[in-house]
């Protein structure tokens, strides 16, 4: 159905498209992360494709990737980013979908933050960084949103053991309370 | 003599007389305050902290903190069979689990390429089963808004009937709310015996209770002051900021999965998707009570069109053996086992699938690597999204609003902390 949106997006922006796939009906897009923003414009934009709804962003963790009934060439090895941020995406008009993944390497987990093209990805973006860890460039307020401050890791990376304990232990010095005086100097 | 009356009243009270206060201290004080609401808190329903900014009685600022309820469904999605998710689902959306049993199917069997190959009877059950779970989630969300504005008749007629949904499910699922009664390729039981008379009797008695709720509700005047013009969203917001479902549809964004990207049997069900035009809460009440009738007539469509046949995917990666053979031959037994140790096989891939959830759009993301549990298991909750935007609404309203506000925008707890 969106084919459409894919080749207009090739079209359009043929350096930023790494490549593109459909398996199962969903039509993605592996996009280089500087281009990330840009596209994301565009795909907001364009009148042919109009991405006006957001919805959802999360990341895949490819450290454990070893897929029965597949080439051993598909698992993943240090040489492959460890990360992927993906970005689901829905236009109100056309009424098709998208999706933008973006590959992250495990030694620079950062990826553009996309909170100011939709804000609905303000929140996505926090529980990404808390859940995985990758740092959100730009983002205007990234801080955990499950979990507290003072959580050391990120769980639901695949090398995050899922029976480790993690009581809460209240730390005065890391200045958490996010209401305190920024606030007092914009009421007039 | 009155100065040394008034001397000894200070002393005695411990405060000044209006009279002997400068003109600075007569003011209120102008610092901002800082009120924290929950996590604890009746309205907040299940567990959720806003950390209000308030100057005097108005919002400049709430912070929603979420997190309080959240059971790491993702973590133990990844370490569970694809079956073994769906008890995990229940608990999500625990107003509605019905939805989410389907959701969480229709993701894994699309992920299978089973989407067109559910027998029919099973999709007419599963879609007879969501709308009885969209039923209950707008009645528990009305009944509870009002009872916290301070109506608990409403609240009470409402939770009777949703409880009469309870029940018949229970007949169904074999549990009156944690159901898990959805299988990949199917349902893992048929309706029971005289369902149909029953839900129809039901579906007419709870019709009545609408017509009450609404005769105590809808030109009630302590409600409707509340409720209009409070937290209102415009179209291009509620797009922007990814709300669905009733908050989206009050604001006049004509979008229900339902009817956009039709599922299961839904084609051939015939329903309306009401609009709303203000985006307020007023709109997001009347909204759901047309849902609940259009839910109602989806029911008695379905329960007319249901046709007989069996209730599972024959497709041997997903239907169990029959017990009689899994306890006479070796092959059924060996199969039995592996089909419930290692799980339902799913090839390796990745899919988005979605439904309309009784919030609006509820999507799984699964990563499949092609052995019986999921890579990885993401749940699109749609609570989590419209508490997002829960901060711009409360904005420039009185900590008094935050209250029917919250209660419209319908968070549950356990979905929105996953």
């Amino acid at each position: 159905m969106s084919q459409k949106v894919l080749d207009a997006l090739m079209a359009a922006m043929p350096g930023a498209v790494v490549r593109t796939g459909s398996a199962h009906g969903d039509e993605t897009a592996w996009i280089k992360r500087d281009e990330l923003v840009a596209v994301a414009r565009w795909l907001r934009d364009d009148p042919k494709t109009l991405f006006d709804a957001p919805v959802f962003c999360t990341c895949t963790d490819w450290i454990d990737w070893k897929p029965q009934g597949r080439p051993p060439s598909e698992a993943w090895n240090e040489t492959k980013p460890r990360y992927t941020v993906a970005y689901q995406l829905r236009s109100v008009t056309h009424k098709h979908r998208i999706r933008l993944e973006v590959e992250v390497p495990e030694s620079d987990a950062r990826c553009p933050s996309l909170a100011d093209v939709w804000p609905a990805f303000n929140w996505q973006e926090r529980e990404t960084f808390d859940m995985y860890g990758i740092r959100f460039d730009g983002h205007p307020d990234l801080r955990r949103i499950y979990l507290y401050e003072e959580f050391v890791g990120y769980p639901l990376r695949k090398d995050y053991p899922k029976e480790k304990r993690q009581p809460l232990v209240r730390r005065d010095d890391l200045n958490l309370n996010p209401i305190k005086a920024p606030h007092a100097g914009e009421h007039k | 003599m009155a100065a040394d009356a008034r001397t000894l009243k200070q002393l005695v009270l411990g405060r000044k007389d209006v009279q002997d206060l400068s003109d600075i201290e007569q003011e209120l004080p102008p610092d901002l305050m800082t009120v924290n609401m929950g996590p604890s808190h009746p309205a907040m329903h299940g567990t959720v902290r806003i950390v209000l900014t308030v100057d005097g009685e108005k919002i400049i600022k709430g912070d929603v903190q979420p997190g309080y309820l959240h059971r790491c469904f993702e973590k133990e999605a990844e370490h569970a069979t694809y079956t073994q998710v769906f008890p995990y689902t229940d608990r999500l959306n625990y107003v509605s689990p019905m939805i989410n049993n389907c959701g969480w199917a229709m993701a894994v069997e699309k992920l299978m390429g089973l989407t067109t190959k559910i027998p029919r009877r099973a999709e007419y059950i599963r879609v007879i089963v969501s709308e009885m779970s969209r039923i209950t989630d707008h009645l528990t969300c009305v009944g509870a808004s009002a009872m916290e504005l301070g109506a608990f008749t409403p609240f009470l007629y409402l939770l009777k009937s949703r409880e009469w949904m309870y029940e018949l499910l229970e007949k169904v699922s074999g549990a009156r709310l944690t159901h898990s009664y959805v299988r990949v390729g199917g349902v893992s039981q048929d309706l029971p015996e005289n369902f149909g008379p029953e839900l129809t009797q039901v579906l007419d008695r709870t019709a009545e209770v609408m017509v009450e709720c609404q005769d105590l509700l809808n030109n009630n005047k302590i409600f409707h002051d509340r409720m209009a013009g409070i937290g209102a969203i415009t179209r291009e917001d509620a797009i922007r900021t990814g709300c669905v479902g009733p908050i989206a549809r009050a604001a006049g964004v004509d979008y229900d999965v339902r009817r956009d990207f039709p599922y299961s049997v839904y084609p051939e069900l015939e329903f309306d998707v009401p609009l709303g035009t203000t985006g307020d809460c007023y709109d997001r009440y009347l909204i759901r009570l047309e849902e609940l009738k259009q839910s109602m007539r989806i029911l008695r469509q379905c329960l007319v069109q249901i046709p007989e046949g069996p209730i599972m995917s024959d497709d041997h990666r997903v239907a169990l053996p029959p017990k009689a053979a899994t306890y006479n031959t070796i092959e059924s037994m060996i199969r039995h086992f592996k089909h419930i140790m290692d799980g339902v096989r799913v090839p390796a891939g990745e899919a988005y699938s979605f439904v309309e959830g009784g919030n609006g759009e509820l999507g799984f993301f699964i990563v499949a690597d092609g052995t019986g549990r999921p890579y990885k298991a993401y749940c699109r909750s749609p609570s989590f999204v419209h508490l997002s935007t829960a901060e711009m609404l409360f904005k420039d309203h009185f900590i008094a609003d935050v209250v029917p506000i919250f209660g419209m925008i319908n968070m549950i707890g356990g979905e929105c902390d996953k």
